[in-house]
């Protein structure tokens, strides 16, 4: 009959459905955003809270130099734990997609989950200290005399972090590997690819959505991440996510933890948009195909 | 566009594959020529997609040799064989414009700029999709499809192309059509064509030659002329289009003229009937005896002068089925067996609607027009 009509009422549906979502966002995200974004220009109260007076107190204290390395070094481990865990977790997924056993291995991805993540950790203390698991097997096969520092340090949390949140990168990377078709590898050995070449020209571009699921998921918890760190690192595995919990519960310095949690938001953020952006660029590319003759034979 | 490329023979010896128990192939041996049309043709499970994947590379068999233009090209990996294969779903890279797809591998080959932009444009032109190379494979049509599959798989000049089924996704207009393009463009180009096919009257066709296989073996090979008309087996005779086929036992075998008359008892329409056959058999053999139903002809009245090499058989229609161009009759005859007949409406004029259902008929054929198939052992 007439189309618009039908348009503008399924418009209306549109919001009908999103509702539910709309006000979760609103009273679970949202909400709390714009209290920690208020927080952070407060001035601090002497036991705890804030004092209503605006200042810029707290992002003044943030630029102290000790501050600055911590937000570095959380930058770094992150980026380096995600690198690692999608380059593991790549052909974890692809071994699952390609198995007839696909619900037993998702199965098995999956079960560590029905342990609390705290006795997870602690079971990798039991692991990894000077009388744990692994220094004991390698003292009674005589390879080491005396333990070896495996816990209380920077390698330790990028090994439990890495331990932690791999499920969450196998997981999408195992969907988008499940659904492609891999016809399109061996179309590709036809015309001319090495193997290497057929899966970084042909498969991975057409998974890279399950690739930037997986480096979302676990790049943006590392960021944020607090117990591994305090459990099993040592002085100098400080992250942003302990300044924060100390800044709440030590020095009740509430603006300043606001602040910091903003600064997890806003790199958080970052990171999605530049992800998105960069799929858009990658279509517009896709679309003036002229152009990339010009630019790859330069190259070329 | 006068491209023109050069073509290889291929020569398949003894080439078996098993899957665990299921014989895939068993021991097969073809030779295709130079710049030839060839088809593989089967019911699927017939073992003639595992044999295009041996060709290109995608399986090993167990044993046997496959040559290309006389060398041996099992130890090549896909890459490396002069070979190109449209597949059957077309795996166009859903991540690339048409032009990047049929540009993808000449990108591997590190071909310079300028160069591949014209051979990219040209082998487009081929297959007339000059005004779609910006889209994605998602928006093209089926036919669309297949042609950038066709394009990228030339690009490379290959001395062979292999199709798999690529018409099979296609609705039956265009697969007319997309056939007849097939055809000229392997006029044109000049390179081994090994086409992979569960449909006979595409193989039938387009084919220089046709290799029928079932159950892993290659049961016959030959123009489309000979498969239809000189079938090797029952299984060819009944794949290759329709057909009436009996068992039956030689009677008599008499020279008439430059081949044998013969006569054959068959059970199954209760009498002898006589054919012709180049081979003297012996009486008392077991044989196969087919007819092809356009061969046979269909009257309401019976016909006043009958030929001796003439086979006649009274019946009733118990299923006329009209579509256009011919007219198809099952007629069961007095014993009871349904023989197929159709009937060609060639002339404007042509009594086609006045044999009807349950229509007292008489069907004929001539002792030249029927055909003895596999000579049966035991």
């Amino acid at each position: 009959m007439n189309s618009h009509i039908q348009e503008k009422r399924g418009r209306r549906l549109g919001i009908t459905y999103s509702a539910p979502m709309g006000l979760w966002l609103t009273f679970f995200f949202l909400v709390p955003l714009c209290i920690i974004i208020l927080y952070s220009f407060l001035k601090k109260g002497l036991y705890g809270g804030v004092e209503w007076e605006f200042t810029l107190t707290a992002y003044r204290q943030m630029l102290n130099p000790n501050f600055m390395r911590v937000f570095l070094r959380t930058l770094w481990v992150a980026a380096l734990s995600t690198v690692i865990t999608i380059t593991l977790a790549l052909p974890c997924g692809y071994a699952m997609a390609r198995s007839r056993h696909q619900v037993m291995w998702l199965a098995l991805v999956i079960i560590p989950f029905w342990t609390n993540s705290l006795i997870r950790i602690y079971a990798w203390i039991a692991i990894l200290s000077s009388e744990g698991f692994v220094n004991e097997a390698l003292k009674a096969l005589g390879v080491i005399g005396e333990s070896l520092p495996l816990i209380y340090n920077q390698g330790a949390v990028i090994t439990v972090l890495i331990y932690m949140y791999i499920p969450f990168a196998i997981l999408p990377l195992f969907t988008t590997i499940d659904k492609f078709d891999f016809q399109l590898l061996e179309a590709a050995r036809d015309l001319g690819a090495s193997k290497p070449e057929s899966i970084f020209k042909v498969m991975i571009p057409n998974i890279r959505s399950g690739i930037i699921t997986a480096v979302i998921f676990t790049f943006i918890p590392i960021f944020g991440a607090y117990t591994v760190p305090l459990l099993v690192g040592g002085k100098d595995s400080y992250m942003i996510g302990n300044i924060i919990v100390d800044q709440v519960t030590k020095t009740r310095n509430w603006p300043l933890a606001s602040a910091f949690s903003l600064v997890i938001t806003v790199v958080s953020t970052i990171g999605v948009i530049w992800m998105m952006t960069s799929t858009a660029s990658e279509r517009a590319r896709l679309k003036a195909p002229a152009q990339v003759v010009d630019a790859n034979g330069g190259i070329t | 566009m006068g491209k023109r490329l050069k073509g290889f023979d291929v020569t398949v010896k003894d080439v078996s594959r098993a899957y665990g128990s299921f014989k895939a192939l068993d021991d097969v041996s073809i030779e295709i020529r130079k710049g030839e049309f060839f088809s593989l043709l089967g019911p699927s499970g017939c073992g003639k997609t595992t044999l295009l994947r041996i060709i290109a590379g995608f399986d090993s068999p167990d044993n046997g040799v496959v040559l290309l233009d006389g060398k041996d090209i099992l130890p090549l990996p896909p890459d490396k064989r002069q070979v190109n294969t449209v597949f059957q779903s077309y795996a166009l890279f859903p991540h690339l414009s048409v032009y990047e797809n049929v540009a993808f591998p000449l990108r591997l080959r590190k071909v310079p700029a300028a160069k591949l932009d014209a051979k990219v444009r040209d082998y487009l032109h081929l297959v007339q999709l000059d005004n779609h190379m910006d889209k994605k494979p998602s928006m093209l049509s089926g036919g669309q499809k297949q042609r950038v599959a066709i394009a990228r798989a030339l690009i490379n000049e290959p001395s062979v192309l292999l199709l798999d089924e690529p018409l099979s996704a296609l609705d039956a207009k265009l697969r007319q059509n997309l056939l007849v393009e097939l055809d000229h463009l392997h006029d044109q180009i000049g390179i081994t064509f090994i086409y992979v096919t569960h449909d006979q009257s595409e193989a039938l066709s387009v084919s220089d030659r046709i290799a029928v296989m079932n159950q892993g073996k290659v049961l016959q090979i030959g123009t489309p002329y000979e498969i239809y008309e000189s079938p090797a087996t029952d299984f060819v005779a009944r794949f290759i289009g329709e057909t009436n086929l009996f068992p039956a036992v030689v009677k008599q075998c008499v020279p008439y003229e430059d081949y044998y008359m013969t006569t054959l008892d068959i059970p199954a329409l209760g009498t002898e009937i006589k054919v012709t056959d180049y081979d003297n058999l012996a009486v008392g053999q077991h044989v196969s005896f087919t007819v092809r139903p356009e061969k046979l002809k269909i009257t309401g009245h019976q016909p006043t002068r009958v030929g001796k090499d003439i086979n006649l058989f009274r019946g009733i229609v118990e299923e006329p089925i009209y579509s256009g161009f011919q007219s198809k009759y099952y007629v069961s005859l007095e014993n009871g067996t349904v023989i197929k007949v159709i009937q060609q409406h060639a002339n404007y004029m042509d009594e086609g609607p006045d044999i009807d259902w349950k229509d007292q008929v008489f069907v004929s054929w001539s002792a030249e027009d029927g055909y003895i198939v596999e000579v049966v052992d035991s």
